[in-house]
Formats: structure tokens, C-alpha cells, sequence
């Protein structure tokens, strides 16, 4: 197959790009990589808001005092930061695009078990993301993206309702999501291809899909109490009948804290892909990667409390929770060290999914032990609602899932587009977000440790903060700088790039045995599968053996 | 060429069954993804109400005789009566699956007419034990009144209107959002209807009145644990 | 098409399900007058859960799943929503001040 591409070809081989034209083909269209598609435009276009949000929190911060925008401007700022980034980009980055494009791919299946769902699911998520803006351009909501009660339901005057159906819309979209990856996982695997030799990105977008599942109802039902509390004037957490605030943020947390798997554990499974690539290796330990992906989804669902150890919940049910805490450190340092075990003597090629891959494992890293500080009850204590929370779950969700992310990007771009994108430019961005990030929000560990306390715009009583906060201003431009960068090139590429070849990494895995970009039913023949996951070794040997496979 | 062949040949024999879509290989895979989505997505639905029946839990606990006073004001013979509608139309859900297996379309399409019968009658008594808490300003807001109600089993107590009004609430949205999903539950079966009356279904393809089927009784079981904890806690005078 | 499935045919149990139901509905509300403490919640809801299980075992035919599959995501969905309602309860039982 490879041997077509080399020869100039008149007439472009028919794939799932160029089989249909105009806005109808992809508004319509029931192709899990049409869906995938739409889905990255409009998280990149949530991003970017998500993002402006966040340069202006860091332009405010500056200076010590509070000059640039007022207090409840910058309330309504971080909370819109916090509920686009999570809601809007991170939950659905990598299941809906580099997900929804490639589980049917890796799995030998022609589509998603249910291609109309999966579109029903975007236009939820387009509707949610709609109100979400209206409610932005409205004047927004101030009550961070936790919606604590009493205040979101009994005091601030801001748009709750209209937030809270946005989310719980766009919550619908994440659950048919994963609802369809379960299905299609179970129900669509093409002969030959069984549970030991799955790759292990769809192990992860598995365990991702039952916390989606599980857990996303919860947060949905929460927030209809909340507005209904608001528009109805029932009282469930209204604390004047004597209802419980802290019952709010037990069901709160009983999904978001197992959103935050929803969100690296994809990027986990995207790691895994990369890093078995560019060391030319199987991954080390298939089946322990495996079964910590759902040991991970499982024991997320145990440690909830963690977020609430100051709020006023009992000091046993604390210590319970501060114990279970830990146990979700087990399987995920199982999947770093069998990473780290992957690259041992492995040929490493450093390209930028590689690079991205890198500092996936350091930042993640970094980010899970210091939750292993904020999971101890006494360290919690004092380092609760400061900059340190903040760049931990920043190390986790940016310099975790955004790098995650951005390295499947680059990894699956030639397969998604055709084409290859400009691989100087690409190690150059993934060094920018690397230094950009760190320069971000390792300043916010020591801020936080010394007492910065997160939510406040004005800092003048403390201004030897200030040097720290410059550094992490300073920081999110290069970011984001470092984030605009692959956008660019990926467009650029599109028109310009060099066409790739079908497997342009040589790379395992079936998605990698069809076109670029793939013809809209995926492959040309039912694939049957005959190989274990990861066989580079295979791959690698000397020709005369590899007959077989091109064959 | 052998490969275009090959999928053109595939094409042909997908023409045998009209409902097999385009992406999978033969009707028992196509239905057993259905049922299996239907069955994910219930899963689903179990965690949304549980949300509400963790609530109800915690309230329970810390308000037990205002709550026992509140459920005590709602009208259980209509609660029963209610359960009563509900396991009837489960049973001519099954009836229905079972004639559209065996195909039997004029009992197919009584039994999905009957299902909803029994679905718009459970709501008219839904209807009928809202007016009444209205009428009596049971319903939580501006107007609510719990004043001087008897704590069962406690004489001499009064219960706390503000944790009556917690239980009211919690009545409300919950029995609001089982009867949403009856409503819902209506709409799919119309949408069975149709399709039983086009006679679309065979023994060989009846999934979706399966898969309906599986959605109503689960809106059932959730009534079967609503009715005691709304309505029999603390009747003993 | 009218011979085979009677020899097979589900509709005695549908029928005796039903039955059993109505016979429960009844018996949970007519136990509910009486006093019985403490148990008559643990009555109601025993009967219930048999409800629920008869439901779910014979009218949506768990008992007779081809696979193990359904029964596991119905095992499983009982169990999270178990993990919910008892490490909430954890707290509100344990808090010495409620």
C-alpha cells in the first residue's frame, strides 16, 4: 500500500474527506471521523475562550492590587474559565475527537455501535455550548464551577439556571458518548481482535467511558436540584429549612472528583500509543496497564470527600476518605513505572509526540504527588483554597490531559488529515508549552505554600507575592503562545503539508494499516486480526520475515 | 478489484434484511448492540435517581418524624392504586414483546395501547394527588403551610414545618421527574405504535419494542421503591 | 408460527409474575398500618427489592440473558449506587455534632 503513495497519483484515492462536499455532508454526516472532526473545531473554538479567560485572570494579577477588572468581574472570570475548560474542552478533548476517530479504526469496526447517537451528541453538545456563550455574553456566573450552595442557590444574582442547563445538556452529550464506546468496544470488534489484544488507548477511553456513565447522571441530577431550588423554590440544600449545603457537595463531587479520570485517562491511553511507538517496543506490563486503567475509574468513584475535608464533614468519614485517597495513587503509579519500563533500552526517537509524551509523564508526575500531599488530612488543612490546589489540579489537567492531547494530535494528525505536519515547528511548540507551563504554574506551588489563597483578585496586603505571580503571568504567555503554535501548523499543513503515507511512524495498531486519511467505512476489507498489541518487534525484524504482513 | 467485488457482494446481502444497518456485519450483532445501549443507558438513569434517593437517605435520617408526618398527608390508597396501574402495564409490556417475537401484530398493538392507557391513567392519578397538595399548600414555596401536624407515633409533637418542606420537595422533584419519564415513556411507545401498525416488526426484528419495553420497566421499578418511601413510611396511627 | 411456542411459551410465568406483584403491592401496604418499629421501613423495603428483582429478572428477562454481560452492568450499577448512598451515609452517621 505504501508503494501507491510514492507514485504522483492524478486522481486522489476516495476517502472520508474528499467522498462529500459542502456543509450539509458534515452538519449530516453519521461518519465517526466526520463527528470527530466537528467536535475538534468547536473544542478548540471553547478552548480559546477558556483560554482568553485565563490570560485575563493572569493580567489581573500581575499587580498586587486588584486594577484591572473589579472583584465580581473576576469572580465571573474564573468561573467561566473553570466551567468552559472542564465542561466545554477538557471532558470531551480527547474521547470526542482523537476517541470518536479512532476507537472504531482501532478496533476493526466500520463505525461507532450507534453513528446517530454519536451525532445527536455533538448537536447537544453545540446546544449546551451555545447556552453556555449566551449565558457568558449575559453577564456569566460568579460562583466558581463548583456551584456551592447556599450561595449559587439562595444569594448571588448571576445566570445559575441558564449555566446549570448547559452543563447538564452537555453532560448528555459526554454520557451518549460513553455510552457508545462501551457498546461499540463490546459489540464491534472485528474477528480475532479480543480483550488481550485491545491496544491499551481503548482500554482507557473504556474505564473513561464507565466514569461518564456513572458518574455524569449524578452531577446531572445535582444540578437540576440546584435549579430547581432556584426557579422552583423547592428546598433541598436550603440550609433556612434546614436542609445540608455540605449534601450538595457530596453529589458534586461524587462526579467531578471522577471527571478528573474522565479527563487523563484518555490522555493515559494516548501515552501508552506514543511512547510503545517511539521506543519500538511492547509496552511493559499490557495487562497490569490494562486493569489500572479501570482500577483507576473504580477507585475514583471512593475518594470524593477528599475535596470537602475542611467543609465540615465527620473527622472519621475525613480519615476514611484521606485513606482511600492513597489507593488511587497504587494504579497510577503501576502505568508510570510501566511507561518508564517501556523505555528501557528502547531505540527512542525524540519527535514531538514523543516530546509531548515526555512531559505528559513528567508533569503528570509532579501533579499525582502532590495530590498525594492534599489526599493527607493535616497537609490539606492548611494548604486548602490556595495556589497550591491550584497548580496541582493544573499539573494534572493541562500538563496531564492538554499534553496528552496535543502529543495524539500530532501523533494520529497524518492518519486524520493526509498530510504531515511541519516536525521542526512541532519540537519547537512542544518545548514552548513545556517551559511555558512550568514557567506557569510551578511559581503557584510556592504561592500556594506561602499562603496565596486562590479566588482573590487583589493581593495588596501581600506584596512580596508579586514576583511569583509575575513569573506564572509571564509564564501563560508563552503558553499560550506554545498552544497557538500547533493550531497554525495544523492548518498550514492541511493545504501545504506533505501528503503522508499510510503508516507514516510505522507504527502497530489497525488504524495505522488503512489509508490516510481513511475511506469512510474505514477499511477496504474487514480487517482480521492475528497479532498481539504493540508488536514492534515484530514490525522491526528484517524484512524477509515481515513478507508476511504486506502481504 | 477482488476487494470491490467483495463489498459489493457484502451490499447485496445486506438487502435480505431491510432494518440492518449499513456498519454491522449481521442482525444479531445489530440487536445485541441495541440492547446492550439500552441497558448502559438505564445504568445511567439508576445513578440519576440515585442522586435524589441519597438525599431523601440523608433527610430521612436527620428529620424522621416530620418526615413521617409529611408522607403521612399524602393519600397512599391513590399511591397503591398507582402501583397497581404500573405492574399491570408491565405486565402487557411483556405481553406485547412477547407477540411481536411471535408475531402476533393485532395483540402487539392492543398491548401497546393498553401499556399506554395504564400510562396516561397512572398520570391522571398523578395529577389528581398533586391538586390535592395544592389545594392543601403542601407545596413548597410562599404559600406552604405544614403548621400544627402531629408527629407520628410522638403525641403531643408537632412536626417542623421547614423539614416538612425538605420531605415536600424531595416528593415533588422526585415523583416530578419519575412522572417525566412516564411521559417520555408515552412518547416511545406512540413511536411503537406506528411502527406496529406500519407492520414493521417481525419475529426476526422486534428490537426496539425489546428495548422499549426494557425503558418501561425500569421507569416501574423506580416507582416500586418511590411508592413505600413516599407513602407507607410511619401509617401505623 | 402458531404451533412451536406453546410448548415454550413464557406466559404462565408472565402471568404468575404479575400476580406475585399485586400480591406484594397489597402486602407492603397493608403492613404499613402496623406497628412494627424499626421494621417497617426494613419491611417495605425488602419488599420492594423482591419486587424490583422480579421485574428485573423475568420481565426484563435478566434471568434468561444469553451472556453474563447484562448481569454484570446490573450487578454493577447496584454496586456504585451502593458506594453513593454509603460513603455519603458515612459521614452524616459518623458527624458527632447532627
Amino acid at each position: 500500500m505504501s508503494m501507491e503513495i510514492a507514485i504522483p497519483q492524478p486522481v486522489e484515492r476516495e476517502n472520508y474527506l474528499n467522498k462529500e462536499y459542502g456543509a450539509l455532508s458534515w452538519l449530516l454526516t453519521t461518519d465517526h471521523k466526520r463527528i470527530a472532526l466537528l467536535y475538534l473545531v468547536s473544542i478548540t473554538f471553547f478552548f480559546f475562550i477558556g483560554g482568553f479567560f485565563a490570560l485575563l485572570i493572569r493580567l489581573e494579577l500581575l499587580t498586587p492590587a486588584g486594577d484591572l477588572v473589579q472583584a465580581d468581574t473576576y469572580n465571573k472570570l474564573f468561573t467561566m474559565h473553570g466551567m468552559v475548560m472542564v465542561f466545554f474542552f477538557l471532558i470531551p478533548s480527547i474521547p470526542a475527537v482523537l476517541g470518536n476517530f479512532l476507537v472504531p479504526m482501532m478496533i476493526g469496526a466500520k463505525d461507532l455501535a450507534f453513528p446517530r447517537i454519536n451525532l445527536l451528541s455533538w448537536y447537544l453538545y453545540i446546544i449546551g455550548g451555545a447556552l453556555m456563550l449566551h449565558c457568558m455574553l449575559t453577564g456569566g456566573v460568579d460562583t466558581g464551577w463548583t456551584f456551592y450552595t447556599p450561595f449559587s442557590t439562595n444569594f448571588t444574582n448571576t445566570k445559575i439556571v441558564e449555566a446549570g442547563i448547559a452543563i447538564f445538556i452537555a453532560g448528555f452529550s459526554s454520557i451518549l458518548t460513553g455510552l457508545n464506546f462501551v457498546v461499540t468496544i463490546h459489540r464491534m470488534r472485528a474477528p480475532g481482535m479480543t480483550w488481550s489484544r485491545l491496544p491499551l488507548f481503548i482500554w482507557a477511553h473504556y474505564a473513561t467511558s464507565i466514569i461518564q456513565l456513572l458518574g455524569t447522571p449524578v452531577i446531572a441530577i445535582t444540578i437540576v436540584l440546584v435549579a430547581a431550588e432556584r426557579a422552583l423554590h423547592l428546598g433541598i440544600f436550603d440550609p433556612k429549612l434546614g436542609g445540608d449545603p455540605l449534601l450538595f457537595q457530596h453529589l458534586f463531587w461524587f462526579y467531578s472528583h471522577p471527571a478528573v479520570y474522565i479527563m487523563i485517562l484518555p490522555s493515559m491511553g494516548v501515552v501508552t500509543e506514543i511512547i510503545a511507538c517511539f521506543s519500538r517496543k511492547r509496552i511493559f506490563g499490557y495487562s497490569f496497564v490494562a486493569f489500572s486503567s479501570i482500577a483507576i475509574a473504580v477507585f475514583g468513584f471512593l475518594v470524593w470527600a477528599h475535596h470537602m475535608f475542611v467543609a465540615g464533614i465527620s473527622v472519621y468519614s475525613a480519615l476514611v476518605f484521606s485513606f482511600l485517597s492513597y489507593s488511587v495513587a497504587l494504579p497510577s503509579a503501576i502505568k508510570v513505572f510501566n511507561w518508564t519500563a517501556t523505555l528501557y533500552k528502547g531505540s527512542i526517537r525524540y519527535d514531538a509526540p514523543m516530546l509531548y509524551a515526555f512531559g505528559f509523564l513528567g508533569l503528570f508526575t509532579i501533579g499525582g504527588l502532590t495530590g498525594l500531599f492534599l489526599a493527607a488530612l493535616g497537609i490539606d488543612v492548611h494548604v486548602t483554597d490556595t495556589y497550591f490546589v491550584v497548580a496541582h489540579f493544573h499539573y494534572i489537567m493541562v500538563g496531564g490531559a492538554v499534553m496528552g492531547y496535543l502529543g495524539g494530535m500530532h501523533f494520529w494528525w497524518p492518519k486524520i488529515s493526509g498530510r504531515l505536519y511541519p516536525e521542526g515547528w512541532a519540537r519547537l511548540a512542544a518545548l514552548i508549552v513545556f517551559i511555558g507551563f512550568n514557567l506557569t504554574f510551578f511559581p503557584q506551588f510556592i504561592l500556594g505554600y506561602m499562603g496565596m489563597p486562590r479566588r482573590y483578585y487583589d493581593y495588596s496586603h501581600m506584596p512580596e507575592f508579586q514576583v511569583l505571580h509575575v513569573l506564572s503571568t509571564a509564564g501563560s504567555t508563552v503558553l499560550g503562545v506554545g498552544y497557538l503554535l500547533p493550531m497554525v501548523y495544523f492548518l498550514w499543513s492541511m493545504r501545504y503539508g506533505k501528503p503522508a503515507s499510510d503508516n507514516p511512524w510505522n507504527a502497530a495498531g489497525l488504524e495505522w494499516k488503512t489509508a490516510s486519511p481513511p475511506p469512510t467505512f474505514n477499511f477496504d476489507e474487514e480487517p482480521v486480526v492475528t497479532w498481539e498489541a504493540y508488536n514492534y518487534e515484530e514490525l522491526d525484524a528484517p524484512p524477509h520475515k515481515q513478507e508476511v504482513t504486506v502481504g | 478489484m477482488a476487494d470491490s467485488s467483495t463489498i459489493m457482494g457484502l451490499h447485496q446481502e445486506e438487502e435480505h434484511h431491510p432494518e440492518l444497518l449499513h456498519h454491522f456485519a449481521e442482525a444479531g450483532q445489530q440487536r445485541d448492540a441495541a440492547s446492550l445501549g439500552m441497558w448502559v443507558f438505564l445504568a445511567t438513569e439508576v445513578m440519576f435517581f440515585g442522586g435524589m434517593f441519597c438525599a431523601y437517605l440523608v433527610y430521612r435520617h436527620w428529620y424522621f418524624g416530620d418526615f413521617g408526618a409529611a408522607s403521612k398527608s399524602i393519600d397512599a390508597t391513590l399511591g397503591a392504586t398507582n402501583t397497581a396501574v404500573l405492574i399491570c402495564s408491565s405486565l402487557t409490556v411483556v405481553l406485547a414483546v412477547w407477540a411481536a417475537q411471535t408475531a402476533r401484530r393485532a395483540l402487539l398493538i392492543g398491548m401497546l395501547v393498553f401499556t399506554m392507557l395504564f400510562g396516561l391513567a397512572f398520570l391522571g392519578i398523578k395529577s389528581k394527588e398533586y391538586y390535592d397538595k395544592f389545594e392543601e399548600h403542601h407545596v413548597p414555596g410562599a404559600s406552604f403551610n405544614f403548621d400544627h401536624v402531629p408527629v407520628p407515633g410522638h403525641p403531643g409533637e408537632y412536626a417542623n414545618p421547614r423539614h416538612a418542606e425538605i420531605f415536600f420537595s424531595l416528593y415533588f422533584v422526585m415523583t416530578g421527574l419519575h412522572a417525566l419519564h412516564m411521559i417520555i415513556g408515552l412518547g416511545i411507545f406512540t413511536g411503537l405504535l406506528v411502527m406496529a401498525w406500519k407492520g414493521r416488526f417481525t419475529p426476526e426484528y422486534h428490537t426496539p419494542v425489546e428495548i422499549g419495553g426494557l425503558y418501561w420497566h425500569f421507569v416501574d421499578i423506580v416507582w416500586i421503591y418511590l411508592f413505600p418511601l413516599l407513602y407507607l413510611i410511619d401509617r401505623h396511627p | 408460527m402458531t404451533g412451536h411456542e406453546s410448548a415454550k411459551s413464557p406466559l404462565k410465568m408472565y402471568f404468575a409474575v404479575w400476580a406475585a406483584l399485586l400480591m406484594f403491592t397489597f402486602i407492603t401496604y397493608k403492613v404499613a398500618f402496623i406497628e412494627l418499629g424499626p421494621f417497617n421501613a426494613v419491611v417495605a423495603l425488602v419488599i420492594a427489592t423482591l419486587k424490583a428483582t422480579l421485574v428485573a429478572l423475568f420481565f426484563m428477562h435478566v434471568w434468561h440473558a444469553g451472556e453474563r454481560l447484562i448481569k454484570v452492568v446490573v450487578g454493577g450499577v447496584v454496586f456504585f449506587l451502593l458506594l453513593l448512598l454509603t460513603l455519603t451515609m458515612a459521614d452524616y452517621l459518623t458527624r458527632p455534632w447532627s
